[in-house]
């Protein structure tokens, strides 16, 4: 039925064989000439006046080049809260926060310097626990502000006090859920050189080139235009370049101070003891329904703890309220949130953005309700299921919506009936099957003041064609999907086309890699830059064809007459008659788009996203009542993703995403005592190895987005965001106890068993 | 203080000084710019520094230069020196188990081992060699797919030819 030639095909990204031949140059990789090994001195105190600093030892080491402390730098504030100079003068706020910096020959003599420099900190109480901050006698972290509250927010639709009293069962849970981090596989870096006449080159494991360029230059003063974002090979992000950090400008003034190009790269232990986590949270929560099955009202009271610096991780809240108003018809819903300072580790961006967490909230409270009821969890399900082209009462546009299907196919395909009725239970080893749904943005999130992404698509006289995109790839495949969409317009083969997407210099603004955007935003922008060269090739078809150009189509490499294949020219040969003739014209098409989709307003109502992805999981666990292990089976995961333009990395993305949902479920857990993060490797931190990850069967379900390029809609946080409620309510089904503290560790399966007596 | 060292790696010798804490991993990407071999914990955490030492995998991180010498090296340079890819890359590459590619040659160098010994390994034993690599972005499900493919591609190319 598909008249598609590249579409939905199974294409290796073109950065494919470099990576698997070692020849792809990620960050770590760069060197340039003279340049210099920068590192950071970190305060070992989560809250601490600075008395004094000492660098001269540091300086008078041989092969140190700069060092810097923040009187060095120009007084200016960064960061989403402006809350935080690059390096700290007065005070520190958290364990690692940054105090010095040294740039030097080698790693080795960077290290050594560090060791030179003296600080004298007089310690202040510290307050780590989020409820805790917001007393009125706590030790204030910031002291320009009135309290550690940052924000207060509320959220209402309908009438949440009355419904609830209405509702005929009402459950009522509270919730922990803690830190994990994004912890791709590189660590953090930046290099900085300043060429001679003082313009800027940055070399970056961002997310965000074209905001980075607007971060540095508040940050540190330097003009916008004098700065110049290059992204190398970026080794994994999930959410961790979504923000400029500290040693990004710190990075560049010890270039600037040292006259040389100065790289920094974090260590393991730096990134886990320093990069920003997923929020931790507590939420209270209640949901109520009717004996009929409608769900009638969810009401969440959340804390969410900042740590001491406010990113744009904070506006995670967001999307944990879309979540809590708008995943199933709810006719009543409030949200409050406070999110608040600590002398914790900071948190930003992580992979789901605040839906994990909304999810859990609301998949664990559905199976309650659904119990209260009576009623199958799946079928309970189902009946409030969201439908497609309706609005929710958040002022949500929903446009195409396979909710329904994700959650028939996924439920079917792990054998829900069958299961569900007998959850099995051999010696120590009870079996379950959980299933948990999900709605993300899927057009773009407009959080910023544009959601924009433009592209650039150039033809050669050879017929090579070039995309020029603002699209960032990090890995998940922005890269292939443009180039399908391309070629796919062009009638050409992927082959044929070089993509550049590394380079602010070169490529048009994209706000950046996050909310899963990015197919559906710079899949646009390369759709409208192509349709423009294809009108350009049409034009000129037509006159050596004979034809109109509503007669003609690119296929194969060639413009021909559609009801005449036969009657055709070689598409290079329609770009050479284009330019060499008088008056002649090269061949460019420029694109450029940004939804329709709005910022919410203060209310939190709004529709922020052109259109949005579903999906379900549905998980099979094994429980070992003696160790309290559980183990993943399978997962099935089935998402609507409009079209799935490459399946492949579509799977890709479902796979990956799946067995981060299963380690924020099962084992990843960031250990903070005091402020300080303890485990600091990936074995301590448990991140899911090739043991850990269970047999993953993704469905993909195809609803043709009207908006979306091809009809697609995103996809890149669906698979983490519904995978720990899936697998609490696995649990559940297989033991029947409720575990509502992630990670469900060994340790809180026995003690909720011990303490269910069993 | 810099000692001398005779490094053997992917079949051509160096004669290289190197200070005596520095690890293979760092002589590799700092001295041969061999920036395939890839760091990612320096703590025999991750796997995305494994090289092969007399055809054995090995964490690159947790290995002191001095120490290699005497052995042969291997890194992923090597496996597509002839200018085509080997199975395990080509398998790797079609099968989308690349995505941000910083795991990538440390497991492919693990399957490659894995393959010398055990040419038909079953889906568990694939998993057992490859457990010291981490990779965090495909879930791992194309990497597995991807080393079976390549076994059975390499076993029937291996039957072909008799
Ligand atoms: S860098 Fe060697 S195991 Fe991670
Ligand atoms: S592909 Fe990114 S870590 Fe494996």
């Amino acid at each position: 039925m598909s008249t598609f030639s590249i579409i939905g095909k199974r294409i290796p990204k073109p950065d494919a064989i470099p990576k698997a031949t070692g020849q792809i140059i990620y960050g770590h990789d760069v060197k340039v000439p003279r340049m210099l090994y920068g590192k950071i001195l970190r305060s070992p105190l989560p809250h601490a006046r600075i008395l004094h600093i000492d660098t001269s030892r540091a300086e008078r080491l041989s092969g140190v080049k700069a060092v810097i402390t923040a009187k060095d730098l120009p007084p200016r504030r960064f960061g989403y809260g402006r809350d935080r100079t690059p390096l700290k003068g007065d005070k520190v706020r958290r364990c690692g926060d940054e105090v010095a910096a040294v740039a030097a020959i080698d790693e080795d003599i960077a290290e050594e310097a560090l060791e030179l420099i003296r600080v004298e900190y007089d310690p202040l109480p510290a307050v780590f626990d989020p409820q805790a901050a917001l007393r009125p006698d706590a030790p204030l972290i910031h002291e320009d502000r009135e309290s550690n509250l940052f924000r207060h927010q509320e959220y209402v639709h309908g009438e949440p006090d009355r419904a609830l009293e209405e509702a005929d069962v009402v459950v009522e849970d509270e919730f922990d859920l803690g830190y994990v981090q994004p912890a791709p596989l590189e660590t953090s870096f930046c290099l900085a050189a300043f060429d001679a006449s003082g313009k800027l080159t940055v070399w970056s494991t961002t997310q965000i080139p074209f905001l980075l360029q607007k971060d540095l230059s508040e940050a540190l003063g330097i003009p916008g235009r004098d700065i110049r974002v290059i992204q190398t090979a970026i080794g994994g992000s999930f959410g961790r370049g979504l923000d400029m950090y500290s040693f990004e400008p710190i990075c560049v003034w010890l270039a600037r101070k040292a006259g040389r190009p100065v790289r920094l790269a974090f260590t393991r232990q730096e990134e886990f003891a320093v990069s920003e986590a997923r929020q931790s949270m507590r939420i209270w929560a209640r949901a109520g329904a009717m004996r009929d099955g409608r769900l009638w009202v969810r009401e969440a009271k959340v804390l969410l703890d900042n740590g001491a610096y406010v990113s744009w991780g904070t506006v995670t809240t967001l999307v944990l309220m879309e979540t809590i108003g708008s995943l199933y018809r709810v006719p009543h819903a409030r949200v409050v949130y406070d999110s608040v300072y600590t002398n914790n580790p900071i948190t930003g961006a992580v992979r789901g953005f605040g839906n994990p967490q909304g999810t859990f909230v609301v998949e664990v409270q559905m199976d309650r309700l659904a119990e209260a009821i009576g009623m199958d969890p799946l079928e309970f399900r189902l009946r409030n299921a969201n439908r497609p082209f309706e609005e929710t009462p958040q002022g949500i546009k929903i446009t195409t919506c396979g909710l329904t299907e994700c959650l028939e196919e996924a439920a079917r395909r792990i054998g829900w009936s069958e299961k569900r009725a007998a959850p099995s239970r051999r010696g120590a080893i009870a079996r379950g099957v959980g299933i948990a749904a999900t709605m993300n943005v899927g057009g773009g999130a407009r959080i910023y003041r544009s959601d924009g992404c433009g592209c650039i698509v150039k033809v050669d006289d050879f017929g090579r064609v070039t995309v020029l995109t603002g699209a960032t790839e990090i890995g998940q495949g922005s890269d292939v999907v443009v180039v399908q969409i391309v070629a796919e317009e062009l009638g050409i083969r992927p082959e044929e086309i070089t993509i550049v997407n590394d380079d602010t210099a070169v490529t048009p603004w994209d706000v950046g890699v996050h909310a899963s955007r990015t197919t559906f935003i710079a899949g646009n922008a390369a759709l409208r830059a192509a349709r423009q060269v294809k009108a350009q090739i049409l034009e000129t078809a037509e006159e050596l064809l004979g034809a109109s150009a509503a007669e003609l189509e690119l296929r194969d490499g060639y413009v021909r007459i559609r009801e005449a294949p036969e009657q055709r020219i070689p598409f290079d040969k329609v770009v050479r008659a284009r330019h060499f003739r008088q008056g002649g014209q090269v061949i460019i098409g420029h694109g450029w788009y940004d939804p329709h989709n709005e910022m919410l307003g203060p209310d939190g109502k709004g529709n922020i996203s052109a259109t949005y992805g579903f999906g379900a999981q549905a998980v099979e666990v094994e429980v070992d009542v003696e160790t309290g292990k559980v183990r993943p089976l399978r997962v099935v995961s089935a998402h609507d993703v409009g079209r799935a333009i490459n399946p492949m990395y579509v799977e890709g993305q479902i796979e990956g995403g799946t067995v981060m949902g299963l380690g924020y479920a099962l084992s990843e857990h960031l250990q903070v005592h005091e402020g300080r993060v303890l485990n600091l490797t990936p074995f301590d931190y448990r991140m899911p190895t090739i043991m850990d990850a269970p047999p993953i069967e993704t469905v993909i379900i195809e609803t043709d987005d009207p908006e979306g390029p091809f009809g697609a809609k995103g996809v890149g946080e669906m698979g983490t965001n519904p995978t720990a409620a899936a697998v609490a309510n696995a649990i559940y089904n297989a033991i029947g106890v409720r575990i509502n503290s992630l990670p469900i560790t060994p340790e809180k399966v026995l003690r909720a068993l011990k303490e269910r007596g069993s | 203080m810099k000692y001398p060292l005779t490094l053997k790696v992917n079949g051509e010798t160096y004669r290289l000084e190197v200070k005596p804490h520095r690890s293979l991993l760092e002589v590799l990407r700092d001295e041969l710019d061999l920036t395939g071999t890839n760091d990612g914990c320096r703590t025999g955490n991750c796997g995305a520094c494994t090289v092969l030492v007399d055809g054995a995998p090995i964490p690159s991180c947790l290995m002191l230069a001095l120490d290699a010498e005497g052995h042969e090296i291997t890194t992923i340079e090597a496996l597509s020196a002839g200018g085509e890819l080997h199975p395990l890359q080509r398998a790797f590459v079609q099968r989308g188990a690349i995505q941000c590619g910083y795991c990538t040659p440390g497991m492919i160098l693990s399957a490659y081992a894995l393959l010398q010994e055990n040419p038909r390994p079953t889906e568990a034993e694939v998993r057992r060699a490859l457990v010291g690599n981490l990779c965090r972005c495909t879930g791992y499900v194309k990497i597995i797919e991807a080393v079976l493919a390549a076994a059975e591609e390499m076993a029937s190319a291996d039957v072909g030819s008799r």
